[in-house]
């Protein structure tokens, strides 16, 4: 294991910026989680980092070592393709055993057999190794595509939207049995997502990336509580963050310059109507079982909040807001330090 | 409920009703009867004498004879009876066969290296073309190439009139070249002709294939040489073994060129056939023989390749 680092990478593929300049480093053991829409150049750093794509300027760093001109197999970094990772024309065995069997490796068939077979444990799929690739279930199919990367004992694991092809429930499963593997190994796992989900579970670090440029590094916790935009605070939590115009929050006191005044849906609370000062009218309950979602008229801006599903609300009941601890952005979205 | 099932399927729009069956699979066979048929014709005519194969109306139940496949592969003289009266009795049931007819073999006849001509020329070319095919539309396909798409169609383009349109000047390239009449020329030739084929065809099996599987393998640590052997290629068998047949077929058929460019030593099969002359007239039943052999190397190897050529039909629909 090593730590990986770029350093103000770019690329272009014809008029688009994939990646500009972008600079980033995962620590040892880390498990580094890029989340982005899909287009936000997330892939294209993957692929920097592996040598699949080379880079127009910036250079790739691996344990210390300027690799960004070096073939892809020189640079000893696993992938986990988002899709088609399996060979079809395979055993599940030999897809394990494809990556030990390159020429440039020399592993003797023992010991390559004896880590498909540590592998295969690990991933619970021991019993399928002489399955052929085609004949695994969803599930299998991306367990064996992982397998392919942990089988090698490489500096980073570069994992590229491993799950997305998944349903729900698969999904959160090998989420924690990613988890888990990461933690028992002592993996740097550099991670690809758009989903928030996942990044909020598994990352020691999360970067947050748009239009091919790094918006936030941080924790989990620290970028939903301390967003460094009105972008980065919408990419993360569910619902979505509230947002409302400044000039409607008039009776809060808020930092000079404020435009917009984000409220996470558990910021905001709800009670029965009290002469506080903002009111606000239900529009809608949603039912979900465990929780509520509850809809709201203020002075024409449409909110959404949390509630407990035992709370007595209905449609056009008025009830009283309260703000817990709003977020404020400037004109630019860009966020301002709050007053106390 | 199962006959409520079984009702409820029977105007499913997925599963076709049982009397389109009927209707489909009638005309299935019926197809199947007409290519059929002169094939059959064919065989038969090959067992036929001389006088059965020309007989009027055709004769359908004949005695089965070798005499055919005798003449094909024999140069034979036509004696007076008593001399062959004279001569020792005969030695084998080919000679027996022969001396009926009052003649006496004199010698082998050219079908053989004939045959051996088309075989090394026919394959010799597919091998090639296919070859030269899968690594042109690797490239095509993989590699951002300058002015690929104008090079593709420069490919296509040699594909546009027919070939022929071109011997002449292929003749006098070949006399000059001393290529005439000589099996390289003919594999060159029919290589070059195919080539544009494979290349188009095996384009269109390397772009399904995704290109993770190889980058996969390159990030592995395999080069890219070792990755489109160990990854890419047998994952096109298909379209290469369908590739393969076409230009088999082809260069196994071609005529016009064989006949222009080939007369002794190189000549393939097409151009000798239509000549085996039999005695006051063409020997049928022997061009028969001939026509037979010349169909069963298709034959094989397409039935070979049948297991490829089938998945061939699914190929392209897994998911995306």
């Amino acid at each position: 294991m090593a730590d990986v680092a770029l350093r103000n990478i770019s690329k272009r593929f014809g008029a688009v910026a994939a990646v500009r300049e972008l600079s980033l480093s995962v620590n040892d053991g880390e498990f580094m989680v890029l989340l982005g829409p899909s287009g936000a150049g997330k892939t294209t750093t993957l692929r920097l980092i592996t040598g699949l794509e080379t880079p127009d300027s910036g250079s790739v760093m691996i344990d210390g070592r300027d690799v960004t001109l070096a073939p892809p197999g020189a640079r000893d970094i696993a992938f986990v393709f988002q899709q088609y990772s399996l060979y079809p024309h395979l055993t599940v065995y030999d897809n394990l055993a494809f990556p030990l069997r390159s020429p440039a490796r020399r592993i003797s068939e023992p010991i390559i057999k004896k880590r498909v077979e540590q592998t295969a444990e690990l991933l619970h799929i021991a019993s399928k190794l002489n399955n052929r690739a085609t004949r695994l279930s969803g599930g299998e199919m991306q367990r064996v595509a992982i397998g392919r990367a942990l089988v090698r004992d490489p500096s980073i694991y570069l994992m590229d939207e491993p799950l997305s092809s998944l349903d729900a429930k698969l999904r959160a499963e090998l989420r924690l049995e990613l988890k888990r593997i990461q933690l028992e190994l002592g993996a740097t796992i550099l991670y690809v997502t758009h989903d928030q989900v996942e990044a909020m579970t598994m990352a020691s670090r999360i970067g947050v990336i748009k239009d091919g440029e790094l918006l936030q590094l941080g924790t989990p916790r620290g970028i939903y509580e301390s967003p460094s935009s009105s972008y980065v605070a919408s990419r993360l939590g569910t619902p979505q963050i509230n947002f409302l115009p400044a000039r409607l929050l008039s009776d809060v006191p808020l930092p000079p310059g404020t435009e917009t005044v984000g409220i996470r849906t558990e910021h905001l609370r709800l009670a029965a109507r009290n002469g506080g000062p903002m009111v606000g009218r239900v529009h809608r309950v949603e039912h979900l079982g465990e929780q509520n979602h509850i809809h709201l008229d203020y002075k024409g801006e449409m909110l959404v909040t949390l509630a407990d599903p035992h709370q007595p609300l209905h449609a056009g009941q008025e009830v009283e807001l309260d703000l817990v601890h709003p977020l404020c952005f400037d004109g630019a979205g860009q966020r301002l330090p709050a007053v106390h | 409920m199962t006959a409520a099932l079984a009702k409820s399927t029977a105007h499913s729009i997925v599963e076709a009703s049982p009397r389109a069956k009927t209707v489909a699979g009638s005309l299935v066979i019926l197809y199947a009867v007409i290519t059929i048929l002169p094939l059959v014709w064919i065989v038969a005519t090959a067992f036929k004498s001389q006088s059965d194969a020309i007989a009027y109306p055709p004769k359908v139940i004949f005695e089965p004879t070798l005499e055919g496949y005798v003449n094909l592969f024999t140069v034979r003289t036509r004696q007076t009876p008593d001399f062959i009266a004279k001569l020792p009795p005969p030695q084998t049931w080919y000679d027996k066969l022969v001396r009926q007819r009052d003649m006496v073999i004199a010698g082998p006849s050219k079908v053989v290296p004939r045959f051996v001509n088309s075989l090394i020329i026919g394959f010799g070319s597919t091998f090639l073309a296919v070859f030269l095919g899968t690594l042109a539309a690797y490239a095509f396909s993989r590699f951002r190439i300058p002015l690929a798409d104008d090079l593709l169609f420069f490919i296509l383009s040699t594909r546009m009139m027919p070939p022929v349109a071109v011997a002449i000047p292929i003749y006098l390239m070949y006399r000059q070249l001393n290529l005439t009449d000589t099996r390289l020329g003919m594999i060159l030739l029919y290589t070059a002709v195919n080539v544009s084929l494979a290349v188009w065809l095996l384009k269109g099996f390397i772009d399904e294939i995704p290109r993770e599987y190889e980058e996969a393998a390159l990030v592995d640590g395999y080069t890219r040489l070792q990755a489109l052997r160990k990854v890419v290629l047998p994952q096109a068998v298909t379209g290469i073994a369908a590739t393969a047949i076409f230009c088999l077929i082809f260069s196994w058929n071609e005529y016009a060129f064989a006949v222009l460019l080939t007369s002794g030593e190189a000549q393939t099969m097409p151009p000798f056939i239509p000549f085996i002359i039999g005695e006051g007239g063409q020997d049928w039943p022997a061009v028969a023989a001939a026509t037979t052999l010349f169909v069963v190397p298709i034959v094989l190897f397409t039935v070979l390749l049948r297991k490829h050529l089938l998945r061939g039909i699914t190929f392209g629909a897994v998911r995306k």
